[in-house]
């Protein structure tokens, strides 16, 4: 019995970030019904960035800062500077999602060219081998400060979209885009700003996630498709969704690597995707799916 | 544009003269390219035609099907793999390789399900998982991937007294020859309306009678097994496979070539081919830069010429065939 609680304490961490990034890819798709597949490269950016200042000395609070905001901004100049040129050429859905596709390829490649890519250890504040135990369960700092943030950040996520003018507007674009254009919201920007929002979430993960996998071009692969298959168990288009489902994967992988095959642990993910997707399309939590065929 | 006016004339796969000039003179000039060309432009002609009846497959899926499909490396590895043991049990070539299609077309036609509920993004995220999924199981079972020292397959022993590397580019360009004759037919055919119709609008087609369930699984056969049948080829050629071959990137790869190739053409499918094949070739010095130029040229050709390069040469020869006029 221990060893089903260890094994679901520390698949509640990893699930945690698997939600942050699930979170960021609902919110685009709700928002704009555009697949982000770029998102686990804009992470990856976004982590390098930490990486890099914090190898200039800056404190963790400030590199990790300018880290998200980095994340944040490129983000949000590929929606103004791609995607907008490509809605006035009429673009289609279908286009769309490949332009992420290909900012993606860019990222990827900008990142191995300028970053290496060689393995290096991320440093970090919080040690993985430092460990609190806690009746028979043992919990090690990262991961406990994993959950954590990983709690904060949906909970104010939460506050943001629920509670403020900013969150309305952008319930109200995801809602119905012309209808919120006609009553004078912004929509342009509400968009950008999600998909801010969304960049802002992955990196997050992102740092959290470093100190534990190492730090390469490639180590946000993983995680960003698990993210995708937390989304779509949640069901695309719902935010708690995505937190739900990013929860239940990371427990449900680590139990199945506990009790399965650990070598297996990794696909386990996808076969969720395409089972969920084929009894239930829309996700746990999901509600409307129009696009039923 | 031509102008057809019956229904013979649509199955002519060429209308005009000229067009029959120039066709003639490309073949010729790649029938004759190992007499004049170096090793590596050969080596790499026969690694565009591998990759063009891929790219073909494809393209009958996303381009003239218009279903998304992100699992083409899981493809490429069932095909190489079954071509792989098929071969180790001492099984010829041919056989190997149809086998390899179809063990490609039957797990296309199992993807090929959800396809019938789900579209668009959710379809490209099913079938990204299914490609992860089969690689990942690949690079875990020793059983299936033959160990740690991958699996060896006997090469092709050249005849006529070639060279091995004119062999092989013979050997090679007469299947992608075969395919794409094969892939013309089939656009020409019923079938292929059937597909056109399924992507310009499903529910108009079904009305019209085309039975959706059918035609749609029928395109993901047919590209798994354009799939199936590289992935061996590739096998066959490099004479031995590894898991590492087929990752996630290696979708990307093929689906780029369709989207910059030109999506419907089967001209664009083998121009994305070379385009794939020869930017890797072309930045050997800067490794990391391939990623990039496939995704500047993604967005470029997305933003600027939807129809990809096929589409760009289409308008150049339209322009000319015209000139002075506009």
């Amino acid at each position: 019995m221990a060893n089903f609680w260890q094994y679901v304490i520390s698949g509640l961490a990893t699930g945690a970030t698997y939600a942050l990034v699930a979170l960021g890819l609902a919110l685009i798709y709700r928002s704009s019904r555009i697949l982000h597949f770029a998102h686990g490269d804009i992470t990856t950016a976004g982590t390098f960035v930490a990486f890099t200042l914090l190898g200039l000395k800056l404190h963790y609070m400030v590199a990790f800062f300018l880290a998200l905001l980095f994340g944040a901004v490129l983000a949000m100049s590929f929606y103004f500077c791609v995607l907008i040129p490509a809605q006035r050429r009429e673009a289609s859905q279908l286009g769309q999602i490949i332009l992420t596709l290909g900012l993606g390829l860019i990222l990827q490649g900008l990142v191995a060219y300028f970053g290496g890519t060689e393995t290096q250890s991320f440093p970090f504040p919080l040690s993985d081998f430092k460990t609190y135990q806690i009746g028979e369960v043992v919990i090690s700092q990262l991961s406990l400060g994993t959950f954590g943030i990983g709690v904060l950040a949906c909970l104010l996520f939460y506050l943001l979209v629920q509670k403020t003018r900013i969150g309305l507007a952008m319930r109200a674009t995801s809602e119905n885009l012309p209808a919120a254009q006609t009553m004078g919201i912004p929509t342009r920007q509400i968009l950008a700003l999600s998909w801010g929002l969304a960049a802002l979430l992955g990196v997050l993960a992102g740092i959290f996630l470093a100190p534990a996998l190492l730090l390469d071009p490639f180590f946000m692969l993983e995680p960003f498709l698990k993210g995708f298959a937390a989304a779509i168990l949640g069901g695309l288009n719902s935010l708690p969704g995505a937190i739900v489902g990013g929860l239940i994967l990371g427990v449900a992988e680590s139990l199945a690597g506990g009790y399965v095959s650990i070598a297996f642990k990794n696909t386990f993910a996808f076969l969720i995707i395409i089972l969920v997707l084929l009894v239930r399309p829309e996700g746990l939590l999901g509600k409307e799916f129009k696009e039923r065929v | 544009m031509d102008l057809i006016e019956n229904y013979k004339q649509e199955l002519q796969l060429i209308r005009k003269p000229w067009t029959r000039v120039w066709v003639g003179a490309f073949v010729l000039l790649l029938l004759l390219l190992p007499w004049f060309a170096p090793e590596y432009i050969i080596y790499t002609s026969t690694l565009i035609f591998i990759y063009a009846v891929g790219v073909q497959g494809q393209n009958l899926l996303i381009g003239y099907t218009g279903q998304i499909s992100f699992g083409q490396a899981g493809f490429l590895a069932i095909g190489a793999f079954t071509f792989g043991h098929l071969s180790r049990f001492g099984i010829p070539w041919p056989i190997g390789l149809l086998g390899a299609g179809l063990a490609a077309g039957l797990f296309g036609i199992l993807v090929g399900f959800p396809s019938l509920r789900l579209k668009g993004p959710y379809l490209a995220i099913a079938t990204l998982g299914f490609g992860i999924a089969v690689y990942q199981i690949f690079a875990n079972s020793e059983l299936l991937s033959g160990g740690r020292m991958g699996l060896v397959i006997q090469k092709l022993e050249p005849i006529f007294g070639l060279s091995r590397l004119n062999f092989n580019y013979y050997f090679y360009f007469l299947i992608a020859l075969v395919f794409t004759l094969a892939t013309y037919n089939i656009i020409s055919s019923y079938v292929g309306r059937a597909f056109i119709a399924i992507r310009d609008n499903d529910i108009a087609a079904e009305v019209i009678g085309v039975n959706l369930t059918r035609y749609k699984l029928l395109a993901f056969a047919v590209s798994s097994f354009y799939t199936g049948i590289q992935g061996g080829l590739y096998g066959l050629l490099l004479g031995y496979l590894e898991p590492n071959m087929f990752t996630f990137m290696e979708s990307i790869t093929l689906f780029v070539a369709v989207i910059i190739g030109g999506l419907a053409s089967v001209e664009g499918s083998i121009m994305g081919a070379a385009f794939v094949i020869l930017v890797p070739q072309f930045f050997s010095e800067f490794k990391e830069m391939v990623p990039v130029v496939f995704g500047v040229t993604i967005l470029l050709v997305l933003i600027f010429e939807p129809l990809g390069l096929y589409g760009r040469w289409f308008k150049m020869r339209l322009y000319f065939r015209n000139w002075p006029l506009r």
